[in-house]
């Protein structure tokens, strides 16, 4: 009636930006991330200086390439995690299109740097794997449909989101990056999971990958030969999985002293798929424990923080985005340890990598941004309760 | 499924009553039931964010607990440098009868290089070259700055040489420790301790190998840790060894030999005491073995064990011990010795001619071919055979060198019955020196088997009856008196008894036939007579003694005095009291006062 009567209160002009994002984001996710990029920069001071002396180059110019691209990286992640969560949606959307349509162009003008698979994008300075852009914008599309598919007579969006799953991972398999593929998968998996998968098809899922799994193993000499090596308690020391696991022993509790490691001599991946090898050579236990600890604290409080959301979209986008995440960590780390068959993935924020740490900032940083405290219309919900 | 219209019809014909109007209450309606699907969506979602998390959770603790569990875990392969089995260093030591030391390990350090590590490559090659004189400047020089990661420049080192090595002072040379395996006495017993090196190598140690000797014959119970420390101790005696040695390669040097061989034998155990074989080498700097000629000459060679030579006239005492043993003689029995004997086409010889008929006796005192030609006609060639082989002279000897197989028994292809007359006085079957000892020390002992070894205490069990006693006993008298008057009078050591056998045989040529001047000269001893301890082989290879008017080679010439001297010098380090003959009462001088 006031307001009718005197026109509105003049409101102020909105929080600053700064200090309503410092209220409102997830401060435990980001300072656990800060903590991890912080571990990378200090394990890449032993685990990259042997890759530098192979290029003939500085020492520690890898750890200084890093430190350049993982600031960057910071920055992108912050300055999304401030938008908002349509703004996160515009950006996902966006950016599917723009990594999409370079993963389209990857067979005419990408490079394979000799490893066999078509995968990134040369720029001189630095390259580009496009895969990994599109990761967290598939992500936050794949919601998007899912999130408009419970609106009442909204689009059948999460076929759709299926078939763009499955579009996105046979380009994937064709270049082939199988690790990109799964992961991919895997968060429309759980995303689906999250909006709300029927049990019946769920189980009907579990028993047919079994199946298959089976018939692979039966039918496929290859797979076969790789999953007993996995199984057999043997393990060869001179394979990547022997040297880590040997790393790891050596290492122990403590570890055996900074730079006192052998194993990044040994180890062609040690500053990427093979630096939790290093970590437990020359820190320890210890170090190893925080690592995990610091990936754990980020996807469960984002997983916490997202239970009391209450839009489809945050909360399917945010539950696939933490769970990419942890899942890369997990896998990684996974491999190291003869938990999961050997499998090259990268440990995000940790490994080195330019592209892909400003890929991981970015997703991130929608992360963030998507789990950052808003208000869920509690007190809407006690008012119209009253009100009935 | 009972579909709820968006429009509630009621609601909605009541609102058109009022005049309102009814699109506000269809998206009323609409609002509330997407707020309930939200709500309800929400509810489902959080119990499955939650079952995500606690995936996740468990998830990471796996893989936490797993890195803990294996971190606690100690490493069970060992790293890059010592890829392998682990390398067993200790080796046990090797003594002799009295605990004094023939081989033992010293520790030493190995000397590689990892050219990337190297700060200048050219100046270290030089510097090395200075301090190991033998390394080339070249191609070390060529080896640092090129592509090789790694590579070992010595094996071992003396202590002055790794000071000069570490002032070099360069990053890129690298020690290893090793133990390698040391003879202190030199070359003494070389040919039974034979010589050891390096098996397989790391950086951190190396396997130490025997190649040849005890060294290879005992090498994985010198290597096994399972013995806690204990030396392996040799019957051999260090003292004896040594006089033997000396006064062996001063009798080859003295009777222009181009060889020579000892054997000392203890004739109740079979137990080598001393076994010396010349030219040898130094095992603590073992020589490469011949690319080319004649495997005999090399220094390598044992002619006391590898070496199979006909053994001439050592051999007749056997064939007159089997007659007597079988009782077709005894030592008076007079025996034709009319020359020569002919056999087909085969003419038998003596060296002198002894008259028409010898006592037994008198064929071994005199050394008779014809008569012991007749006394194995006697026995015959079966039995002959028989019984050299329960002497050992058809096998290898069984003594614990790895080179004993290839002293393997020359035999003749069909044992006929000229065969049997020729193998009687040591022609035509061709055996060790040490197949001699053990058959000589059968004689001496009594007439039991001899299995000769090298380990203490390994021949306390007696072997079987070859002969009877009494024949055993028989037949040293005989070869006591081949010293006191016969062949091998320069035998006759003072004190000692000395009983014994020469023998002398053409060598044969490789193209066949024999050589006119070129023998080898044996003598085959047993001190003291009376009670018989110790059998004495001595062999020279080509002697030749010209200090007569003639040169002389039979074995009473050359290899006797050596024997000879051998005894004088080691029986009294064995321990055996000599005899000291009674003065003839005729040089008591009477005083009177």
């Amino acid at each position: 009636m006031t307001e009718m009567v005197f026109g509105t209160v003049p409101v102020r002009a909105g929080e600053p930006i700064l200090p309503r994002w410092w209220r409102t984001v997830d401060r435990w996710a980001l300072s656990s991330v800060l903590l991890l990029f912080a571990v990378g920069l200090l394990l890449g001071l032993a685990a990259s200086v042997p890759l530098a002396e192979k290029n003939g180059l500085d020492p520690f110019y890898y750890v200084t390439r890093q430190a350049v691209f993982g600031t960057v990286a910071l920055a992108v992640m912050v300055l999304v995690s401030m938008l908002s969560p349509v703004q996160v949606r515009r950006l996902g959307v966006l950016g599917f299109v723009g990594a999409f349509v370079a993963l389209m162009l990857l067979p005419v003008f990408g490079t394979d740097f000799g490893k066999g698979a078509v995968r990134w994008f040369s720029f001189g300075f630095a390259s580009v794997q496009p895969s990994e852009f599109l990761k967290p914008c598939f992500v936050v599309i794949a919601a998007w449909l899912m999130a408009a598919a419970q609106d009442l007579g909204g689009p059948p969006g999460r076929f759709y989101s299926f078939v763009l799953a499955v579009v996105v991972v046979l380009l994937l398999a064709l270049q082939p990056d199988f690790g990109q593929a799964s992961l991919v998968l895997f968060s429309w998996g759980v995303m689906y999971f999250v909006a709300g998968a029927p049990f019946l098809l769920l189980t009907l899922l579990a028993g047919l990958t079994v199946a298959g799994g089976l018939f692979a193993y039966n039918a496929s000499e290859h797979f076969a030969r790789r999953i007993n090596g996995f199984l057999s308690p043997e393990i060869d020391p001179r394979t990547q999985i022997g040297y880590a696991t040997n790393a790891i022993q050596e290492g122990g509790f403590f570890g055996v002293g900074v730079g006192e490691g052998t194993v990044k001599w040994s180890l062609p991946d040690a500053h990427t798929d093979f630096i939790i090898a290093v970590a437990a050579e020359e820190y320890g236990l210890v170090l190893v424990l925080l690592i995990i600890a610091l990936y754990a604290s980020v996807v469960l409080s984002s997983l916490w923080r997202l239970l009391r959301e209450r839009d489809p979209f945050t909360r399917l986008a945010g539950a696939g985005l933490a769970c990419a995440f942890g899942v890369q960590a997990l896998i990684n780390m996974g491999v190291a340890v003869r938990l999961l068959p050997a499998k090259g993935m990268t440990l995000p924020f940790v490994s080195y990598g330019g592209s892909s740490v400003i890929a991981s900032g970015i997703a991130l940083g929608m992360l963030l941004a998507l789990t950052r405290a808003r208000p869920q219309g509690q007190i809407g919900d006690i008012l119209a309760r009253r009100g009935r | 499924m009972i579909r709820t219209p968006l429009r509630p019809l009621a609601r909605i014909l009541q609102a058109r009553e009022k005049g309102e109007n009814p699109d506000a209450i269809e998206r009323e309606n609409r609002r509330l039931r997407s707020e309930e699907a939200r709500d309800k969506a929400k509810g489902r979602a959080e119990g499955r964010l939650l079952v995500l998390a606690a995936v996740f959770l468990v998830a990471f603790g796996a893989v936490g607990a797993r890195m803990g569990a294996l971190a606690a875990t100690e490493p069970a392969e060992p790293r890059v440098a010592t890829s392998g089995a682990a390398i067993l260093t200790q080796r046990a030591d090797i003594t002799d009868r009295k605990g004094r030391v023939l081989a033992t390990n010293l520790l030493t350090h190995s000397l590689y290089a990892q050219p990337r590590q190297m700060v200048d490559p050219v100046r270290v090659a030089q510097e090395l070259a200075k301090v190991f004189p033998d390394l080339d400047v070249a191609r070390l020089t060529r080896d640092f700055t090129g592509e090789r990661k790694f590579l070992w420049i010595k094996k071992k080192m003396s202590p002055e040489q790794m000071q000069a090595v570490h002032d070099i002072g360069d990053p890129g040379l690298m020690f290893g420790p090793r133990e390698m395996r040391l003879y202190p006495n030199g070359a003494l017993a070389a040919h039974i301790l034979g010589g050891a090196s390096f098996g397989r190598e790391g950086v951190g140690s190396a396997e130490i190998v025997g190649v040849a000797g005890v060294e290879k014959a005992f090498d994985g119970w010198l290597r096994d840790p399972g013995n806690g420390g204990a030396g392996l101790t040799l019957s051999l005696d260090l003292t004896v060894q040594s006089a033997m040695e000396e006064v062996l390669a001063g009798g080859m040097k003295l009777m222009n030999a181009k060889g020579a061989t000892a054997i000392l034998m203890e004739v109740a155990t079979g137990e080598i005491v001393a076994m010396a074989s010349l030219p040898d080498y130094d095992p603590n700097d073992r020589p490469s073995p011949l690319t080319k000629g004649d495997a005999s000459d090399s220094p390598l060679f044992n002619r006391a064990v590898q070496g199979v030579y006909e053994l001439g006239s050592t051999f007749k005492i056997f064939a007159v011990a089997q007659a007597l043993d079988l009782g077709l003689v005894n030592p008076g029995t007079m025996i034709d010795t009319k020359g020569p004997l002919t056999w087909g086409r085969h003419r038998i010889r003596d060296f002198h001619d002894y008259g028409p008929r010898l006592s037994v006796t008198d064929v071994i005192v005199e050394s008779s071919n014809i008569g012991t030609a007749r006394i194995a006609m006697m026995v015959g060639p079966e039995r002959q055979q028989q019984f050299l082989r329960s002497l050992g002279f058809l096998e290898p000897t069984p003594v614990e060198l790895v080179e004993a197989p290839t002293g393997k028994p020359l035999l003749p292809a069909k044992w006929s019955d000229i065969s049997s007359l020729t193998i009687s006085y040591g022609h035509g079957l061709s055996a060790s020196p040490l197949h001699l000892a053990a058959a000589y020390a059968t004689i001496a002992n009594g007439g039991r088997k001899v299995s000769p070894t090298l380990i203490h205490g390994a021949g306390a069990e007696p072997g079987p009856q070859v002969m009877s006693p009494a024949v055993a006993r028989e037949s040293m008298n005989m070869l006591r008196q081949v010293v006191t008057r016969g062949t091998a009078s320069f035998g006759d050591v003072k004190g000692y008894a000395v009983a014994g056998k020469t023998g002398t045989a053409d060598k044969a040529k490789p193209s066949g036939g024999y050589y006119k001047d070129k023998v080898i000269a044996t003598f085959a001893s047993v001190f003291p007579a009376h009670a018989p301890k110790y059998v004495l082989i001595t062999t020279l290879d080509e002697p030749v003694e010209t200090a007569g008017n003639e040169p002389r080679r039979t074995a009473g010439w050359t290899a006797v005095p050596v024997g000879a001297e051998i005894i004088r010098r080691t029986a009294p380090l064995l321990g055996l009291r000599p005899e000291v003959e009674p003065a003839a009462p005729d040089a008591l001088t009477l005083v009177h006062n």
